[in-house]
């Protein structure tokens, strides 16, 4: 899936995360996190990140977080509606 | 028995709200992707409730999606998208008629189908908010084996009808009896339209009698606080549930002693009545009264 | 023999009396006192001086020294960083602050800490920056957190030697007789207060209301006083006392509040005259709603109720479900003005309230206590001092005095705030030992300390969603994923005292 404009999705909710897919400055993936919990959980939300973006076939892409404590399911979800948004794609596969 | 006492809204796109919905221990939880989300945000929602129904634990709540209707860009997608993250049901908005329902069940069993998944593992629901939906209740009711019950949504309809909510609801007391005698000839659940006077505890404990005096099974609700007073008024008495065991004990003694017809309480025990009070002893249980274990075997 | 000022013959000395010594003159031997009748101007004693700096330095307060404070006036107090300006601007360095407690206002505190006024902090708790920069490391000599009963036993028994006590106060005459419920400064009980003045060396009391003497029913009495100091304003009176302590609408913590009135209700220390204590905020002050709900329907009443008194409180004695209050701190404007005028409302102050080495204190008669926690372990132990990230912002407060006196504590909290889980395998800090905690009431469910084999036996087949406590940590896990541990450094900032005098715990600096 390519990357061709900004997309965001979520809010600064507690229990949710802010999150905003842009087109890469360099190739690759390269991930901010901001986290009330980033201690505790910072490891874990980068790792949920990376693996949606590879379900995704996501390669190169800037992804930033504004996390305000959301579980793994919120991450996947919020990441995948900024991806999309960010794809510009709208039939999204729903079998897993 | 299924209890629905109470359906708890949740707005889908409040990631706080969806996780922890089932805390509150209403009978059923609402994930809703209509009304409150705002249009830009469907695609977002969607997702949100997607991923909390694959991922975590409601612990035995009952999960309820609204999805949008068919006649948005939205309800197709919705419909994809929840089939494959499995809640109990798929509540359909604003049901005017039979084929509404046939149409919504048509899109669900292609894609239980193409996902390989079990046919009928979704059950529907179909909210009634308009006088044309209330005409034609007893076919909303019998449109599908999946449809488990209707709801009333007074809001729209008191719009369609020109007139405006009461307190003591006379505009919309053919509705409800409309729709509570159409579930009840189609042998499913119903359920009462929101009360969203947070403040009032009052006026929605009376309205909630109410209801069950019609013969709701249960209530929409908007907030936790709502829903102990709920379950509260549909609680059995102690006076009720003696009444029940007494006739279930009459059943009992009169099976040992092989006796055709018996009275309790002075009134015959027709089946009619062994059902309500078995309703009753169930009731009773499931609101966490004590039954003591003797009485249940008859 | 010899003759006295007034000519009368003394003897110098009578076997089994003591060395006699004659009359001298009626103000010869007193010389605080007027010397001089007629003057109608001349106070018998002068303690009022004009400004904050001049109490200071007739005290004599020194290098090294050890101050007190009180924390009545909470979020609204000005006292502690108005004293401090004016020691610091003195050049008095390296004394030991013994506040109470220091709540959000005190981030003022830093500069004096950095620049060496302050090197020493006894506490009962810290929050906001203050917190955050003594978790980093700033202090060269860790701080040391007590409890509330347990600070009055250190300075009744003089491990506090309070060298100079500044009491803010919202009204005291001349001669210092000194009331916490008059005036606009009101803040209700001086419970923290009165310890200090009994046994401080000095005392100055700081109150923005002179009234006329004398200033009766006072709390504290004129004789612990040596000067007063008249300033505009002791404190925000918005945020000293808010109108009425409101019950939270989170629906959350009102479920955990249903929960754990639902607990209590069904405990076997639910009898008619029981006693009470409960929290001032969220779900342990909102229990209240919910046991009221009780005692009406079974027509039961406390005999009497301890705190931390709210408006709450003062509600249910209205209405007839408590009959008296011990309070040792007024929550908000109702209990300010329940205590000036009710008799059944009664201040008392930290020793009575919780002093374990005293004469019997007010905790070893309380049957329930709710109480709040950031963390519980799978042992019960309670950290109610640091957060789930190692920084000090809590307090120790009453926790620990109450939790053990009690007949039955419980415990409420959200088993999971945000993505972190309040049920931990070992608590980052440990404030209250789990010997003392009974039961712990969460959103999703409660946990009965085994340690109380009656409790459970009590509770068992009882329709409440019980688990044990581990049950309650997985499943907080499995919703939440499971943390990554705190890092922390290997310098020592904090000490926890329990309420005996001894140490039960350390707080580490924050890596970072």
């Amino acid at each position: 899936m390519k990357i061709t404009k900004k997309g965001i999705a979520g809010t600064l909710e507690s229990s949710d995360v802010l999150v905003t897919v842009s087109p890469p400055v360099e190739p690759g993936v390269t991930i901010e996190l901001e986290s009330i919990v980033k201690k505790q959980f910072g490891n874990r939300i980068i790792a949920v990140v990376n693996e949606v973006l590879e379900g995704l076939g996501i390669k190169d892409v800037h992804v930033s977080l504004q996390d305000k404590g959301a579980l793994d399911c919120t991450v996947r979800a919020r990441l995948e509606a900024a991806a999309y948004r960010a794809a510009g794609i709208s039939q999204l596969q729903w079998r897993r | 028995m299924k209890l629905r006492r109470t359906m708890l809204y949740v707005p889908g796109g409040n990631a706080a709200m969806v996780k922890d919905a089932h805390i509150y221990r209403s009978d059923a939880i609402m994930f809703d992707l209509e009304d409150s989300i705002a249009v830009n945000e469907k695609d977002s929602a969607r997702l949100l409730v997607f991923h909390a129904l694959r991922t975590l634990n409601y612990e035995g709540t009952e999960t309820v999606v609204r999805i949008n209707g068919l006649d948005s860009p939205y309800g197709r997608d919705d419909i994809k998208a929840m089939v494959n993250a499995g809640p109990d049901i798929i509540r359909l908005p604003k049901t005017e008629t039979a084929q509404d329902i046939q149409d919504v069940e048509e899109l669900i069993r292609q894609e239980e189908k193409a996902a390989g998944l079990e046919e009928g593992s979704i059950a529907l629901m179909a909210a009634v908010e308009s006088p044309l939906g209330i005409l034609n209740a007893y076919q909303i009711a019998t449109a599908s084996s999946r449809l488990i019950g209707i709801a009333f949504g007074a809001e729209d309809y008191v719009t369609n009808m020109k007139t405006s909510r009461s307190r003591a609801g006379s505009e919309i007391f053919y509705a409800r009896s409309a729709l509570v005698t159409a579930a009840r000839a189609a042998g499913i659940y119903a359920l009462d339209t929101v009360f969203s006077d947070l403040n009032d505890e009052e006026g929605f404990v009376e309205e909630v009698r109410m209801a069950k005096q019609l013969g709701f099974d249960g209530k929409s609700i908007i907030s936790p606080r709502q829903i102990r007073p709920v379950h509260d008024v549909f609680a059995p008495t102690e006076a009720e549930v003696e009444a029940a065991l007494r006739v279930m004990r009459g059943i009992a003694e009169a099976k040992k002693r092989n006796m055709g017809v018996i009275t309790v309480d002075g009134k015959m025990v027709d089946k009619p009545m062994v059902d309500r009070a078995e309703r009753i002893i169930e009731m009773a249980k499931a609101s966490g009264q004590r039954i003591p274990e003797e009485e249940l075997h008859v | 023999m010899s003759e006295n000022a007034i000519g009368r013959e003394i003897p110098d000395s009578i076997p089994g009396c003591e060395k006699l010594k004659p009359f001298q003159g009626a103000f010869a031997n007193t010389p605080l006192v007027r010397q001089e009748k007629g003057n109608r101007n001349l106070p018998r004693l002068n303690k009022l001086l004009d400004t904050v700096e001049q109490a200071v330095l007739k005290t004599g307060l020194k290098d090294g020294m050890t101050i007190s404070f009180h924390h009545h006036f909470r979020n609204g107090d000005k006292v502690v960083n108005m004293v401090m300006d004016v020691i610091a601007n003195l050049g008095i360095k390296n004394l030991t602050l013994a506040s109470s407690s220091l709540t959000t206002v005190h981030d003022e505190l830093l500069p004096h800490i950095k620049n060496g006024v302050i090197s020493r902090i006894i506490t009962s708790g810290l929050r906001s920056k203050l917190g955050e920069h003594i978790s980093a490391g700033i202090m060269d000599v860790p701080v040391l957190f007590h409890s509330h009963g347990g600070r009055a036993r250190a300075v009744e028994t003089g491990q506090i030697k309070i060298d100079v006590a500044f009491l803010g106060v919202p009204s005291s005459d001349v001669y210092g007789n000194a009331n916490g419920f008059t005036g606009t400064s009101a803040c209700g009980s001086l419970g923290y207060a009165i310890v200090d003045a009994k046994h401080a060396s000095r005392v100055v009391l700081i109150t923005d209301n002179l009234v006329e003497y004398p200033n009766t029913p006072f709390s504290i009495d004129q004789d612990l006083v040596d000067h007063i100091v008249v300033v505009d304003s002791v404190g925000d009176s918005s945020r000293i006392a808010t109108g009425a302590t409101r019950l939270t609408s989170n629906p959350k913590d009102l479920l955990i509040a249903q929960n754990a009135a639902d607990v209590i209700a069904y405990s076997p220390y639910f009898e008619d005259g029981f006693s009470l204590q409960t929290g001032s905020g969220g779900a342990s002050l909102a229990t209240t709603r919910y046991l009221s709900d009780y005692m009406r329907r079974r027509g039961l009443t406390c005999s009497w109720a301890l705190g931390g008194i709210t408006s709450q409180i003062v509600k249910m004695h209205q209405e007839g479900l408590i009959k008296r209050m011990l309070d040792v701190q007024s929550f908000d404007l109702d209990a300010v003005n329940s205590i000036a005028v009710n008799p059944m409302h009664t201040e008392i102050d930290a020793s009575y309230y919780a002093n374990p080495l005293n004469k019997g204190c007010a905790v070893n008669k309380l049957n329930v206590v709710v109480l709040s926690a950031l963390e519980i372990d799978t042992n019960f132990n309670v950290n109610v001092l640091t957060g789930s990230d190692g920084i000090i912002m809590g307090a120790s407060g009453g926790h620990s005095d109450t939790a053990v006196g009690s007949g039955l504590s419980v415990v409420v909290a959200p088993l999971i705030r945000g993505r972190i889980s309040s049920v931990v395998d070992r608590v980052l800090t440990v404030v209250t030992p789990g010997e003392s905690v009974d039961i712990l009431v969460t959103d999703r469910g409660i946990a009965i300390n085994p340690r109380r084999k009656d409790l459970v036996d009590y509770f068992h087949g009882s329709k409440l969603p019980l688990y044990t406590i581990q049950e309650l940590k997985e499943r907080a896990e499995r919703v939440a994923g499971t943390p990554e541990p705190i890092k922390f450094g290997d310098r020592i900032v904090g000490l926890v005292e329990y309420r005996d005098g001894t140490i039960i715990d350390v707080i580490r600096n924050i890596a970072d």
